[in-house]
């Protein structure tokens, strides 16, 4: 019971719900970027919703499986084919010992998740299946996937076919994207004007955008309000003493180009922050293509717990739907 | 001192101990930290001391965000008037081969990025905290020991501070613009701060050596590293230890054979102790080292 990597796409990783616990020693949570989406693939299969599954960034791979399995494909839409025979996306489907599953060209979205019955069977590495690259840790030999690479699968996970997650209740950012966010954190050392001026200006994604952080362009840099640099923090305005950086924290280094940091954090470093992306929209950063144009709105704790409840609520519809 | 406190979204709380950093600063971060792993506050999955600053993560599901902003205000007013300037913790030495092949041919290949094209990273920042040369910098960098005062960035790397008086700190600062390369177990520093680089990777901090001794093993193979994959700790003091050459080839031949131990003693660190005699404190510290 193994899947075969044929061609490893361009980046893809073994990923579950992630590794909570360590960050204080700067070891990220990592696990699915886009998790609404991992958690729905993984019931599609029958699997429990923290199994691990394989993210495709992109592009997606050819597999080539050694038994008779179950695969659902969520998130991006990255057409797949079985035997060249196209199946659909948000939708269960059985493939037999042998049969190879390969990728069209991407059409929405930037990441795919892969779920198979049984779940990727790659060690627990501090509770967790997920990849860490930068620490060369979990996964599958802490790195993203490589031709000729054989992955384990475990066994369970009930074989259930044409399982559907209805369009309704599917996600994914609009264009431009909403990205909600709470100010907050150094958001004390912009001017008033560079604030509003943020939330005004349409962004794009800029090419410097993975599982570590998304980097974002074109809107207006902003001005600091001036002052005095604290010992230890650097002279930059943008410095600060070297500090934790939340998930979703939206840091400017130089006042310039935003950076949202994700599931692959570095967990401190010396640049101010502004704010932080709200958990229910970490989902959506996960599916942005460099060049996608997102703009940020502010919320208040209150809508943060608001929208934080709806995307619960509607994984929970997806969960009873199958 | 007056913390600021701050949401990180809907999941973190971010103190702010003090804008500047400070041992004051460090120690309280550390202390609260420490008394909220011990309250075993449900809801809260991760605890983050930093340098001057810390970070609690929570789910908001299972405790309500001003709850937590509450209980967190009550222990650090409870941690403040406890007075907690002494601390358990571990002194480790780090031998160092300053000025090593590995590093100068990389600050080589990023002369463009650096502040003084025609000088090492060493020689400059020698310059600028006017000590004698590559000899008197050595001298005045492993003098003295230094603070972990964060764990982070990538897994396992130590952000240290030197344990001196604020003018007898060295600075400098981090390069122009980032290097994509620092070698592995590159001796680093940026602003007032130390680090070791637990992997490779990119970097803007001045190197100035390399340790033989791994700080991180993901695959916990290496004999000091089975039980935990990290070495280091919030808390933990570091000693430099000046080595030549023989001694670095020897120690990289002796981590692979699995006979190297770190030299690590087991200390109590108190902060008015150190600030009464800095000289003297230290001298106590690092003679339970080598044990005298």
């Amino acid at each position: 019971m193994a899947i075969k990597v044929v061609k490893p796409g361009l980046s893809t990783t073994v990923q579950d719900l992630g590794r909570p616990g360590y960050y204080h020693i700067g070891i990220p949570i990592s696990g699915g970027m886009d998790r609404f989406a991992l958690c729905a693939a993984n019931w599609l299969v029958g699997n429990k919703e923290d199994a691990a599954v394989l993210e495709a960034t992109f592009l997606g791979p050819e597999l080539e499986f050694t038994s008779d399995v179950t695969v659902a494909i969520t998130g991006a839409e990255l057409p797949p084919k079985l035997d060249g025979q196209p199946r659909a996306t948000w939708t269960s489907f059985k493939v037999k010992k042998g049969q190879t599953l390969a990728f069209d060209f991407l059409r929405t979205g930037a990441r795919a998740y892969i779920a198979i019955s049984g779940g990727v069977d790659v060690p627990v590495v501090l509770g967790s299946r997920a990849t860490y690259t930068l620490g060369a840790l979990g996964g599958y030999l802490g790195r993203k996937l490589a031709a000729g690479d054989e992955l384990p699968l475990g066994s369970g996970g009930e074989i259930a076919e044409s399982r559907e997650v209805p369009a309704r209740l599917r996600r994914a950012p609009g264009s431009p994207a909403e990205l909600r966010m709470m100010p907050g954190l150094y958001w004390h050392r912009i001017t008033e004007l560079a604030g509003k001026y943020f939330f005004e200006d349409t962004w794009k994604v800029a090419p410097e955008a993975d599982r570590i952080g998304y980097r974002f362009r074109g809107g207006r840099p902003l001005d600091f309000v001036p002052r005095e640099p604290p010992f230890g923090a650097g002279s930059d305005p943008s410095n600060i003493v070297d500090a934790c950086y939340p998930y979703g924290s939206v840091q400017v280094p130089g006042g310039t180009e935003p950076i949202i940091l994700h599931r692959d954090a570095v967990s401190g470093g010396g640049y101010f922050m502004i704010g932080t992306i709200i958990s229910a929209d970490m989902d959506l950063i996960g599916q942005l293509q460099p060049n996608a144009t997102a703009r940020f709105t502010s919320v208040t704790m209150e809508q943060a717990l608001a929208a934080r409840h709806d995307r619960k609520k509607l994984l929970n519809e997806v969960r009873e739907s199958l | 001192m007056n913390s600021r406190y701050s949401f990180g979204g809907d999941e973190h709380i971010f103190v702010e101990c003090d804008e500047a950093m400070s041992l004051e600063a460090f120690f309280k971060s550390l202390s609260v930290t420490k008394a909220v792993r011990a309250a075993q506050i449900r809801g809260v999955t991760e605890i983050c001391p930093a340098n001057a600053s810390f970070q609690i993560k929570f789910d908001p599901d299972v405790i309500k965000p001003d709850d937590l902003l509450r209980e967190l205000k009550s222990i650090e007013a409870a941690a403040a008037s406890g007075g907690h300037s002494s601390l358990k913790t571990r002194i480790i030495e780090v031998p160092v081969l300053y000025n090593d092949p590995w590093t100068h041919e990389t600050l080589m290949r990023f002369r463009d990025r650096h502040q003084a094209p025609d000088m090492t990273d060493i020689e400059y920042t020698a310059k600028i905290n006017h000590l004698d040369g590559v000899d008197g910098f050595v001298k005045a960098h492993s003098g003295a020991p230094w603070f972990v005062s964060m764990v982070g960035f990538v897994a396992g790397l130590p952000f240290l501070y030197q344990m001196v008086e604020r003018q007898r700190q060295i600075q400098s600062p981090k390069y122009l613009r980032p290097r994509t390369d620092t070698p592995k177990l590159t001796v680093g520093h940026g602003g007032c701060f130390g680090a070791i680089y637990s992997v490779r990777g990119a970097g803007g901090y001045q190197m100035f050596g390399i340790t033989p001794m791994p700080i991180y093993d993901p695959n916990q193979e290496i004999k000091y590293l089975k039980d935990f994959m990290c070495l280091f700790n919030p808390g933990d003091i570091v000693k430099w230890r000046p080595i030549d050459r023989a001694e670095y080839d020897q120690t990289v031949a002796d981590v692979e054979a699995g006979k190297f131990t770190p030299r690590i003693s087991n200390v109590t660190f108190s902060l008015d102790e150190f600030h009464a005699d800095i000289d003297g404190t230290n001298a106590k510290l690092t003679g339970a080292l080598y044990g005298h």
